[in-house]
């Protein structure tokens, strides 16, 4: 579904991504993770295409498409979702309208029939069940007056809406006490699909407690040093970043 | 020495004068006589004069307009297409600022309103007009303000009784169409409200077809103690159309207004809002959008000055510049010494579409009393990167999510009028303005 290979970026004119290269299929759960500065959120940027960041070398194919050739607008399209790490507030923008221009949005741009404001709303409001999440949420501006959970569970919920076929969740995890987590653990577990494929970035094992991922991948300086299963990220856990710096390759001086 | 738009304004002045309604009363021939020749002394403003820094005259200086229409009363204009949603009772209509009975719809007044073109009431009753008329020779007075105290052909008076809750909202129409000539026009209108006397006002300016008239208004609005007055202000003059304006309002104990203002139209189109709230309790509320593109000029001056104990004002303005467009904003807000307790806020954010576009923006605050509440803020900035990536993360394309950004940003200028149908209306033209629309050129 995403193949990366030899990615590299840069951002304000520093490298960020040295060379990163991963490969998910349809279905799987991958997550990344990696010390601050490792490049996560950069990586979730370079997919969803953000401006500022420069890809100097590699290639993202995702569904046979060159998908760093795309618009953000056309990846959302094709199917890539990225829930934000912090999700912006835009004072004065509907929620429900927002909501539905993306979803008409996209499938106009695949050639599928709009839908008008009452067929729409069905399906919101089965979502927004789905998120336990309450429905006078979509009668205020979007994310305007959140609370921190309030937002990353708003980022689930739209990808609930738009049903994409890769989710890219960055950090989704941070700032939440343990019951917004487990609200959105379980959101994105209602989710997974074998045509639904997740890539998870985060700082900390605790989500995937919640989360169950099939790959685990460890970034450090730009690059994938370490791969394993679920196992992995408790050996993480319970050793430290550190220890992927003297236990694998290249990855430092040592 | 004089400008070819001074001497044009000015030929003939004779003749002109003893035309306009109300000739031939004296206080009125001696008021419009001295505006006059303080007009030709003093020609417009120059690039010096500071309420004039920001929008250069020098263009117009070498204009020449023809003073007045002579076909004002026999051009068409299609007033079914010029009415406003939820806005069905009274109508004033003017054309190049003469008043036309027969687009106009005056009958069956609301009991305790009173309405009448200002040439109507010169001939029936002068006197009461008089304190208004015989003015205009304020420090502030500029070269507009003195061809309108000369030259205005017309106007709207109107008078709400004391205590009269009037429902229905008065249609005031101020249409400009094409003529073979530039042509100057002036209107000069009335508003006063009894003591607890309630209405809703919408002001409302269009242009049909291209043309490059210039208009020049005066308005005194007063507000006597405990009335309300809604006013709702749509500028749609065409885009080369000029349009200085300058409304003094004055408002008496606990009386309100709210106005909520769209400036849309216009080649230069300029608006002083001169307030005084000189009883204690009053209140005046301005929301309002300026929305500049092509080669457009839109200068917004506000002059708020309080001069009584816990009076409140709060001015929220919003502009967004595209093209070339060019926005000015002047927010003045005075707090006298003695009116303690005064609460008064302005905000003007604005932004620009367009590496080309410009802002000015000039809040100033004067306080000289004591226990006073008072915050200001202007900003001009460009979209923000973030929420458009945002909202094409999610699928819109890049021209929709930078319009419902642009909608956005405009929106809390018109979030609170009360009038449902012009709420919709207002936001919907304001939205055709604006770039992403559909009806951008």
């Amino acid at each position: 579904m995403l193949k990366i290979e030899n990615l590299h970026a840069r951002v304000e004119g520093k490298d960020i991504l040295k060379g990163l290269s991963l490969d998910i299929g349809a279905g799987e759960v991958h997550a990344i993770m990696g010390p601050n500065g490792a490049g996560k959120s950069t990586l979730g940027n370079v997919l969803s295409g953000r401006d500022g960041y420069e890809v100097t070398e590699g290639s993202v194919t995702f569904m046979g498409q060159d998908l760093l050739a795309l618009e953000p607008e056309e990846r959302a399209a094709a199917g890539v979702f990225l829930a934000f790490q912090y999700p912006v507030e835009i004072p004065g923008v509907n929620n429900t309208y927002f909501l539905r221009a993306a979803y008409n949005a996209q499938r106009k741009a695949r050639g599928e029939a709009e839908l008008d404001s009452m067929e729409f709303l069905k399906i919101v409001r089965e979502k927004l069940k789905i998120m336990k999440l309450s429905p006078d949420l979509l009668n205020r501006a979007v994310n305007e007056g959140f609370s921190g959970g309030e937002k990353k569970r708003n980022e689930i919920f739209q990808m609930a809406l738009l049903e994409p076929k890769l989710a890219i969740l960055d950090e989704t995890d941070s700032g939440l006490d343990i019951d917004a987590l487990k609200q959105v653990a379980e959101g994105v577990n209602a989710q997974r699909d074998p045509q639904r494929s997740f890539l998870l970035i985060t700082h900390y094992q605790r989500l995937l407690d919640y989360i169950e991922p099939d790959y685990v991948h460890v970034l450090a300086d730009g690059r994938i040093v370490e791969s394993g299963d679920k196992e992995l990220a408790k050996k993480l856990e319970a050793h430290g970043y550190a220890w992927v710096a003297d236990h694998g390759e290249p990855a430092g001086a040592a | 020495m004089a400008s070819p738009f001074v001497e044009a304004l000015a030929a003939h002045a004779t003749e002109t004068l003893a035309r306009l309604p109300g000739a031939g009363l004296a206080w009125l021939d001696a008021a419009r006589r001295e505006q006059l020749e303080a007009f030709v002394r003093d020609g417009l403003p120059g690039a010096r004069n500071e309420a004039w820094k920001y929008t250069a005259l020098r263009a117009l200086e070498r204009r020449a307009f023809l003073a007045g229409d002579a076909d004002a009363a026999s051009r068409a204009v299609d007033i079914e297409a010029l009415r406003l949603p939820g806005v069905d009772g009274p109508r004033l209509v003017f054309v190049h600022g003469v008043f036309r009975a027969d687009l106009s719809s005056l009958d069956a007044l609301p009991e305790g309103l009173s309405l009448r073109p200002l040439s109507q009431a010169l001939v029936e009753d002068a006197e009461p007009l008089r304190f208004f008329l015989s003015r205009g020779g304020e420090a502030s007075a500029d070269a507009f303000a003195r061809l309108n105290a000369a030259f205005a052909t017309d106007g709207m008076v109107l008078c709400v009784a004391p205590g009269a809750q009037i429902d229905a909202p008065v249609h005031l129409l101020q249409v400009g169409v094409p003529a073979d000539d530039d042509l100057a026009w002036h209107a000069r209108h009335i508003v006063e409200l009894g003591e607890g006397a309630s209405l809703t006002l919408v002001e409302h300016h269009a242009g049909v077809g291209a043309h490059r008239h210039l208009g020049t208004q005066v308005s005194d609005v007063v507000l006597h103690a405990r009335s309300k007055l809604a006013w709702i202000g749509l500028q749609e003059c065409a885009d080369e159309a000029l349009l200085i304006r300058r409304d003094r309002l004055r408002l008496d104990a606990d009386a309100q207004l709210r106005l909520h203002a769209l400036e849309l139209g216009g080649g230069l189109a300029r608006r002083e809002l001169d307030a005084e709230l000189r009883g204690e309790g009053a209140r005046l509320d301005t929301r309002g959008a300026f929305v500049p593109r092509g080669r457009q000029h839109l200068d917004t001056r506000l002059d708020i000055r309080h001069v009584a104990k816990n009076t409140a004002s709060d001015a929220l303005w919003r502009g967004v510049a595209d093209q070339r467009g060019r926005g000015v904003f002047h927010g003045a807000i005075t707090v006298a010494e003695g009116a303690d307790g005064t609460d008064a806020a302005l905000s003007n954010k604005n932004l620009l579409l367009s590496p080309h576009a410009e802002i000015d923006t000039q809040p100033v605050l004067e306080i000289y009393a004591d226990e006073v509440m008072a915050a200001h803020g202007a900003t001009v900035g460009q979209l923000d990167e973030r929420s458009l990536f945002y909202l094409r993360s999610r699928g819109i394309p890049v021209d929709a999510a930078r319009a419902l950004l642009t909608q956005a940003f405009c929106r809390a200028a018109l979030d609170d009028l009360d009038h449902e149908a012009l709420r919709e209306y207002l936001g919907q033209r304001l939205v055709a303005r604006l770039p992403g629309s559909g009806t951008d050129a």
